[in-house]
């Protein structure tokens, strides 16, 4: 019998757009409740969004670090202006605290200092993960495409880093210089008028069959089924891998992180935490089928009871 | 202006240079490339008499090693450049961190040129490949705009390569998992997108629909051309509107700016279009070659030839204009 | 752009076995001439390719892992893995390269039905291959020749200004 460290839980930034309070409010409610360890906080989809979040950042950061969790900002995953490459240099050059990088220009500023990678960034192999562990960083969350296997062979090639898989949340699939968002109202992307405000859980995509297919995020996509790798839990902790990673739906996700909390230290069953992950995000439907090396949207039931 | 072109086959490989090209570009005949299509690309034998061919007429020959390494796979992607080094490529063409810390370890003489799939956008991301892997070359991504371009060449020590005709993905490049998510084929794994495995046609009524997986990706009314369902040009409903959500079925075409371009710093000119026919890329070569060479008043004669080519079909000057965003 | 009636109401005539000789000898030709054809097909050589001109009373049946065509009068078509069915003249076309598929291949001047990875495959490798069915198959006689030569000269006339579109 092999001896594996459990892995945390980490919670990654939110994606959408949500008013200042209510962005605030929700990382208080993580701060006091949640069994989380690591919180990545920042606007990282769209950078005219970041006025709504800045004011609150401070009070969320001190809260949290209260509350006995490490914070790390997450950079922007697009960076074409001027000024959102200003923005980049500032957070590479200034924060005082642990850096994600969500693109290659914060992948350049950060070397040499202790960083972290987020699942927008490339790594598909050991090569690319120790290549990035030799300059700094620390932490690589995996895009949430990589099938088992190949998650697998990373962890093993790459020791010293503390990997983390993308476990629960709306896949981010693709991004655009395109506001496919704002394009659906009639709008462009430089008059927008914040109109992904409307749509906190994103804004479903169907197919003309009236089959939910996507979501939009404003420039962002992401997939109509929510990522849950939680029958997976044992074969992840067991492959070395250190974060599981939760990403914010508009939803409770107190309960979301307890049923992962429970699932991960064995206090609850496979079929128990799916039904509690059900009662967290009702009407949502479960996916994990990139784990299986199928397509995303697939559901593959009951492995880990095998 | 060099003018870089596609070959999937070693016939439009030779079309494309007796057409014009200043350079070529091709790739092995597996998932190492990002139009791994069935029954397109090159063996060794393929791509070593298509060096020869190009070197006798002063042509180069760039190849697209361009997908992310599998992991426990690697060996298929080292070979892939070890040949291409062996065999005299004039430029590899890559996109994986790891395949460029390998490729500027090995071969420290060999020409790397950063591939469209790794997504460098900015300033700050080509400095860090060239000050990483001494590339020489980026091929940006099509989410950039003629002054964003013009800024870039500014601030970065490598040259500039962009496309300017042919297909237009319209999500950041190396960066969409949306195949995958349909059909668990990735353009960043598998070197493909919108898998030919996964297509069917079907009559419904007087509809044709076309899908993808388990996903109706368009449906054509009785009249209307149908289209490749490929899922980024799709038709979908959003919020009870009906229409293409991401974007219409068009291709890019920014030959109208061709001078602004050269202006702001790019050294070569992309055409899209591995997958094309050889008497598509012959065409497209012979005319885009003299474009780029004529003065400004010859040119718009040339350019509205090229768009017979795209005959019922829109063409958008994309992300190069800012008010496509 | 179909096949004109007088051309195709001879076939209904001539015998299947005629017909299929004919047929034989210009694939054995193209063959010969062209050895490396189906090896870009890989795994989809084994598989069994339909070809039915919608404009003629007969549809070939290809299997390029036992290097053979057979012909089959309609409605009695053999089943396959991938089908083309369009007119007779952009078969041809098809057949010679001269089309890139991305226009005429998935617009409704042809239908393709089956596994649309292996007639992707096939177009590709028939676009590799140089194919010139006048220069191929030479003084070649039979009660083909004259209607090959005929839509032979349509495409070059016709076919190729259309060519167009594009695919991802």
């Amino acid at each position: 019998m092999t001896v594996t460290t459990l892995p945390s839980l980490s919670l990654g930034p939110v994606l959408y757009l949500w008013d200042g309070p209510k962005w605030r409010d929700f990382y208080f409610r993580i701060a006091d409740e949640a069994p989380i360890a690591h919180v990545f906080i920042g606007e990282t989809v769209c950078s005219k969004r970041l006025h709504f979040i800045e004011p609150h950042v401070g009070e969320v950061v001190e809260r949290l670090e209260q509350a006995g969790k490490s914070v790390s900002l997450s950079s922007l995953a697009l960076v074409t202006l001027e000024r959102e490459s200003q923005l980049v240099r500032a957070l590479a050059r200034d924060s005082a605290h642990p850096v994600e990088a969500n693109d290659l220009s914060a992948l350049g500023l950060l070397a040499g200092k202790p960083h972290a990678i987020g699942p927008l960034i490339n790594v598909y192999n050991g090569a690319t993960a120790r290549l990035l562990a030799s300059r700094g960083a620390t932490s690589i969350c995996l895009p949430p495409e990589l099938p088992m296997t190949s998650v697998r062979e990373i962890v093993r090639d790459a020791p010293g880093v503390a990997f983390e898989i993308f476990a629960f949340g709306r896949v981010p699939l693709a991004i655009s210089a395109r506001c496919a968002h704002a394009r659906s109202k009639g709008l462009v992307k430089d008059n927008c008028q914040f109109i992904c405000g409307d749509d906190p859980d994103g804004l479903v995509v169907e197919t003309l069959d009236r089959q939910p297919f996507l979501v939009l995020n404003g420039v962002q996509t992401v997939s109509h089924t929510c990522q849950a790798l939680i029958q997976e839990l044992p074969e992840l902790a067991d492959a070395g891998i250190s974060r599981i990673r939760l990403s914010p739906q508009d939803c409770d996700m107190v309960s979301v992180a307890r049923a992962f909390d429970d699932a991960i230290a064995g206090r609850s069953a496979p079929a128990d935490a799916i039904a509690r992950l059900q009662e967290a995000y009702p009407g949502t439907r479960l996916s994990n089928g990139f784990h299986y090396a199928q397509q995303g949207a697939a559901w593959i039931a009951g492995h880990a009871s095998t | 202006m060099e003018l870089i072109c596609p070959a999937g086959t070693p016939a439009a490989f030779r079309e494309a240079v007796d057409a014009g090209a200043d350079a070529v570009y091709c790739g092995f005949r597996d998932e190492t490339n990002a139009r791994n299509f069935p029954g397109l690309n090159f063996s060794r034998d393929e791509l070593k008499a298509a060096i020869a061919y190009a070197r006798q007429h002063g042509a180069m020959t760039f190849v697209a090693i361009n997908t992310f390494m599998r992991a426990g796979r690697e060996k298929l992607w080292h070979e892939a450049v070890d040949d291409a080094v062996r065999l005299g490529a004039d430029a590899v063409i890559l996109a994986d961190f790891g395949l460029m810390a390998y490729t500027a370890e090995r071969y420290p003489d060999q020409r790397l040129h950063v591939s469209v799939q790794a997504s460098a956008a900015n300033a700050d991301a080509v400095n860090f490949l060239v000050e990483t892997f001494r590339a020489k070359r980026v091929v940006l991504p099509r989410i950039l705009t003629i002054p964003d371009i013009a800024r870039l060449a500014k601030q970065i020590r490598c040259e500039i390569e962009v496309f300017v005709f042919g297909g237009l993905c319209v999500m950041a490049e190396g960066r969409c998992s949306l195949s995958s998510y349909a059909t668990g084929k990735s353009p960043n794994m598998n070197g493909i997108c919108s898998p030919a495995s996964h297509v069917r046609y079907r009559e419904d009524g007087r509809e044709l629909v076309s899908e993808l997986g388990d996903y109706t990706i368009n449906r054509f009314p009785a009249g209307e051309a149908a289209g490749y369902p490929t899922l980024c040009k799709g038709r979908f409903n959003v919020a009870d509107e009906r229409g293409y959500a991401f974007e219409d079925p068009v291709s890019l075409d920014v030959m109208d700016h061709v001078d602004l371009l050269r202006e702001a710093g790019v050294s070569a000119l992309k055409i899209e279009g591995r997958q094309r026919g050889k008497a598509y890329v012959a065409e497209v070569v012979s005319v885009m070659r003299r474009a780029v060479a004529a003065n400004a008043a010859e040119r718009p004669a040339l350019i509205s030839r090229l768009r017979l080519l795209s005959e019922g079909q829109r063409t958008t000057s994309g992300a190069y204009e800012k008010r496509w965003r | 752009m179909t096949v004109p009636t007088a051309m195709a109401v001879p076939l209904r005539l001539i015998p299947i076995p005629a017909i299929e000789r004919a047929t034989r000898l210009v694939f054995s030709h193209v063959m010969a001439r062209h050895p490396g054809l189906f090896d870009r097909l890989g795994e989809h050589a084994a598989k069994r390719y339909g070809f039915i001109p919608s404009d003629l009373p007969v549809g070939f049946l290809v299997e390029p892992a036992k290097t053979r065509i057979s012909v089959h009068r309609k409605p009695n078509l053999p089943a396959t893995d991938a089908s083309v069915t369009g007119g007779f003249v952009l078969l041809l076309g098809l057949l010679e390269g001269r089309l890139d598929g991305d226009a005429v291949f998935f617009s409704r001047d042809l239908t393709v039905t089956g596994d649309m990875e292996a007639m992707l495959a096939l177009r590709n490798a028939l676009d590799d291959c140089n194919i010139d069915l006048p220069s191929d198959i030479g003084s070649l006689a039979g009660p083909f020749a004259p209607l090959i030569g005929r839509a032979a000269a349509e495409i070059r006339s016709r076919v190729l200004p259309r060519e167009a579109g594009q695919w991802n």
